[in-house]
């Protein structure tokens, strides 16, 4: 308490270095959300219309500094060490950002129909937005857990979105406990890791960590499992994701697709924080529960997502079962840390496009049928060809057929997997390789019943797809084709330095 | 040094709290239960800070803001099905299943 206190007497105090540039972006957002608040308070009614103009043009204006900073190249630290901004987390700041985007092109029409509260909604997925930019950048524990916050609590609100509809309330409830509860059972864990390592600041912790060596084994596993477990949470890992398909369909169907898309990449930002900063000193602990969430993530949502009947609820297993995927890199981190951490991001990148443009099309084809049955898909081809041929795509992606870009992630995970030369990477590999057979049959059920099925009602009259959904679903097959086809222009902005990790 | 006794005070405040969570059929019960959890949290963190210094009190406050926060739009949801269903017992949620 002293040295505080003369921390804070005259003369003493110095107010840290703030690096403008680097922290533009979220100031672009920042400023954006209070222009949504003001906008609202002082136009009422009248100010709705342009509500997600203001939204898209905010987060267009967030990709400004980025660009800007990526120009500029190089690492910048700021609070010594706890907010770094690297090319890493560049990368995953404008993959926040645009997915963002394409969820208000989304939600224009879908918020405007609904008579629901809009101002509110844009403000909430502006602040969520924010939490996962923050989370990009944060190198500390409480940089991590504010984040965290930020991005789930107006999630939670997003998710209750329509106040009237048991099934919503239902769906925010069930997210929320279990939100609370694991975010609760994570900051435990955090307690014991600064119990351990002594500072907040990953790289501080990493370093005594590095010290103390196989000593303090269980306290050091018993923090890293707890942490874990936070975080398997909100990338919806099993076990801990029975929220998922009951927030996935209860839930608006754009934010579902904000939760399945940004909310998890954001969980595996955090996570990527947490283990290859901090405990990728100690593969011994983390290799193994890293396999087992791994493979139970993909086993159990591949099989639970064979007999859904509803194609909310299958792109919900299906989610789970490609987070399985995505931690597969981790198990291989100690043996290649660089790989690895590539393999993930160039996997989230690729996800987000394809999974976007998969919920783009089932929102287009909601407007029409009113439901997400897989039965109320047939015929699809006959009268909406374009959507069908769209969504085929985006399935073919997300089995991983080349030349589409899910191709190249699941190649980059498995080349990491062979190439670490390891008992658990080598196993990983092979329970992925037959997962991903296994999710081919899910996927391309949905895809039969759009080419082959007729109409279940016989109503072929095609529904007006309003321009916002187009325009998302176009910017998804682009991208997805994109990586596809040329995968070393992604590869080329993943490959990040190994000496970011010191960052 | 009593950092032991502290230590062991926030396990058993933990292991109370995960056990509400999990039996608790009333939604208000279980956010008092991640409420003793966050205690529990907050007494190792400032329990630890007595070897690391001040960032572990730091911590604990922005833990006590934020599960204000969270606790706020917890009781707001709760309302909303109060409203819509005259009963927070969450075992009746089960619209949603399969």
């Amino acid at each position: 308490m002293t040295a505080l206190l003369a921390q804070l007497a005259p003369g003493n105090f110095r107010a840290p270095t703030l690096d403008f540039h680097a922290l533009a972006p979220e100031i672009v957002l920042l400023v954006t959300l209070v222009v949504l608040v003001l906008l609202d308070s002082i136009k009422l009614e009248r100010a709705r219309a342009s509500m997600p103009a203001v939204t898209n043009i905010g987060l267009l204006a967030a990709l400004i500094p980025l660009v800007t900073l990526a120009a500029d190249g190089g690492t910048r630290v700021m609070f010594g060490g706890s907010y770094v901004v690297d090319p890493m987390s560049l990368v995953l700041k404008a993959l926040f950002i645009v997915s963002a985007y394409v969820v208000v092109l989304l939600s224009t029409n879908y918020v405007a129909e609904g008579d629901y509260w809009e101002s509110e909604y844009y403000v909430l997925l502006v602040s969520s937005v924010l939490g996962m930019v923050v989370m990009a950048s944060s190198r500390d524990l409480i940089g991590i857990f504010v984040a965290l916050e930020l991005l789930s609590i107006p999630a939670y609100m997003l998710a209750a979105w329509r106040k009237g509809d048991v099934r919503s309330n239902e769906a925010g409830l069930k997210y929320y406990l279990m939100g609370v509860f694991a975010s609760a059972i994570l900051l435990y864990g955090m307690s014991l890791v600064f119990g351990v390592g002594g500072s907040t600041r990953l790289v501080d912790i990493g370093l005594r960590l590095e010290e103390i060596g196989t000593e303090g084994v269980p306290v050091v596993t018993l923090a890293l499992v707890f942490v874990l477990i936070g975080f398997a949470f909100k990338v919806s890992a099993v076990p801990f994701h029975v929220w998922a398909p009951d927030t996935y369909e209860g839930a608006p169907t754009p934010v579902t697709a904000f939760l399945a898309v940004a909310s998890k990449a954001a969980g595996f930002v955090a996570l990527i924080q947490i283990v290859y900063f901090c405990f990728i000193v100690r593969p011994d602990i983390i290799q193994p529960i890293f396999f087992v969430l791994a493979v139970l993530s993909m086993t159990v949502g591949n099989l639970i997502a064979l007999r859904q009947t509803n194609v909310v609820r299958m792109l919900a297993y299906s989610g789970i079962a490609q987070a399985g995927f995505m931690l597969a890199p981790f198990v291989v981190a100690g043996e290649l840390p660089v790989q690895s951490r590539q393999a993930v991001v160039i996997y989230l990148v690729i996800y987000a496009a394809m999974n976007l443009g998969a919920f783009a099309v089932v929102i287009a084809i909601a407007r029409k049928t009113g439901s997400g049955e897989i039965e109320s898909f047939g015929g699809l081809f006959q009268y909406m060809p374009g959507m069908a041929v769209a969504l085929t795509l985006f399935l073919a992606s997300l089995i991983g057929i080349p030349p589409l870009g899910g191709w190249y992630a699941k190649f980059s995970v498995f080349k990491v997997l062979v190439e670490a030369q390891t008992g658990l990477g080598w196993a990983t590999a092979i329970v992925m390789a037959v997962n991903t057979a296994i999710a081919a049959y899910y996927y391309l059920r949905v895809a039969r019943a759009m080419w082959f099925d007729d109409a279940p009602d016989g109503d072929t009259t095609p529904v007006k797809v309003p321009a916002g959904l187009t325009a998302a679903v176009t910017l998804a097959l682009v991208a997805t084709l994109v990586f596809g086809v040329l995968p070393g222009l992604l590869s080329d902005l993943t490959s990040f330095q190994p000496l970011a990790l010191g960052g | 040094m009593l950092l032991n006794q502290f230590l062991l005070l926030a396990a058993v405040l933990f292991c109370v709290g995960v056990y509400g969570v999990i039996v608790r059929k009333n939604g208000v019960l279980v956010l008092m239960s991640v409420e003793l959890i966050l205690n529990a949290v907050n007494i190792n963190l400032i329990a630890f800070s007595t070897l690391w210094g001040l960032a572990g009190q730091v911590f604990a406050l922005f833990v006590i803001a934020v599960a204000a926060a969270e606790v706020g739009v917890g009781l707001a949801i709760v309302i909303l099905i109060y409203r819509n269903k005259r009963s927070i017992d969450i075992d009746e949620l089960d619209e949603l299943k399969g």
